[in-house]
């Protein structure tokens, strides 16, 4: 005799537990932690050198790297003399809130102020498995196309901020920014928009300016 | 393209009902799963049929009810069921405006199992 067994449980609970756990520590520790996510080759880790070198004078900074494998970002994270663990996912396509605990006795995270963690290349199942973080931010490059908000709504809907990098390219690309901009805003109205170019430089004071003003306010809180 | 992990969770949290309600076998998984997820029953199933060999759960079928994906006009409050191929360029029928939250379609839940 077949019966109906009725359960009723949010599928990815045990993440997001061990993610409120995580999240608890960070306050805990007055750590700002920042998931950063994007397509593979977006600029993420070009993002956190110049973020790095333009914050590290204020705040004392760390960064956890996500790879499916290989060490190349980390190296890079490394030699801006900045303390950088580095998760291999061994084929799974995010972190979870499971790998960042893990990876954090690797970090000393009572000296610490900010704590990036580097998500995989994918603009897919990042979005969906919290990490404790306090907030996400992702990055958008101009030659990927201005069709991603439409395509992958959840990335842009879960994300504080976004950056649309590589903007020195847009004479070159066919991007349409304002569609890009417009699509981006549907989903999430709150959304910051920053454009920027981790390779001239521009458009990066406005964002450092003002992720240094979000790390103040929680670290006089 | 999350399905293994997901497919997991999901086997971690069947087994223990399982356990709890002395089931022998487990033939049917109802799971709702939201519409903005990008999941993929057929995956879903292979994933599934790989990590639960050997248990009660073996050879269940995972049946999905789709959980439409819904915005909440932040103008007028209208709610509007959308299609994740169609945000592009969407308005509210209402007031026109383009600004939405998202109420629903981006979850997943595991209902209920039939089991004997």
């Amino acid at each position: 005799m077949s019966t109906k067994v009725t359960v009723v449980k949010n599928v990815l609970d045990a993440n997001d537990r061990l993610a409120a756990e995580n999240r608890t520590l960070f306050a805990d520790k007055k750590v700002f932690v920042v998931n950063l996510m994007s397509s593979p080759g977006a600029g993420k880790t070009s993002l956190l050198e110049r973020t790095i070198q333009e914050l590290q004078g204020t705040w004392k900074i760390g960064v956890i790297e996500g790879d499916i494998q290989d060490t190349y970002d980390a190296d890079r994270i490394a030699a801006l003399d900045i303390p950088v663990v580095q998760i291999n996912t061994g084929g799974a396509c995010h972190i979870d809130g499971n790998m960042v605990r893990e990876a954090l006795p690797g970090l000393n995270i009572d000296a610490m102020d900010l704590l990036f963690v580097e998500n995989v290349g994918n603009l897919v199942c990042p979005a969906e498995f919290d990490i404790g973080e306090e907030m996400k931010i992702m990055i958008l490059s101009t030659p990927e196309g201005a069709d991603k908000p439409a395509k992958y709504p959840l990335m842009f809907q879960s994300s504080t901020a976004l950056i649309i990098n590589k903007i020195d390219l847009l004479p070159y690309v066919s991007f349409d920014l304002e569609k890009a901009k417009r699509d981006a805003l549907i989903l999430n109205p709150k959304l910051l928009i920053f454009e920027i170019s981790c390779k001239t430089g521009d458009g990066l004071k406005d964002w450092t300016r003002w992720l240094n003003e979000q790390i103040t306010a929680l670290a006089s809180k | 393209m999350h399905e293994l992990p997901v497919m997991q969770s999901i086997l971690t949290i069947v087994l223990k009902h399982a356990a709890r309600h002395n089931v022998k076998k487990v033939h049917a998984i109802n799971l709702l799963v939201g519409k903005l997820s990008d999941l993929e029953v057929e995956w879903m199933q292979r994933y599934f049929d790989h990590l639960s060999a050997g248990t009660v759960v073996a050879g269940a079928r995972i049946k999905v009810g789709w959980v439409p994906a819904v915005l909440s006009c932040e103008v007028c409050q209208t709610r509007v069921e959308v299609d994740k191929v169609n945000l592009d360029g969407i308005t509210c029928p209402v007031c026109a405006k383009n600004k939405f939250q998202l109420v629903s379609g981006k979850k997943y839940h595991i209902k209920s199992m039939e089991a004997e």
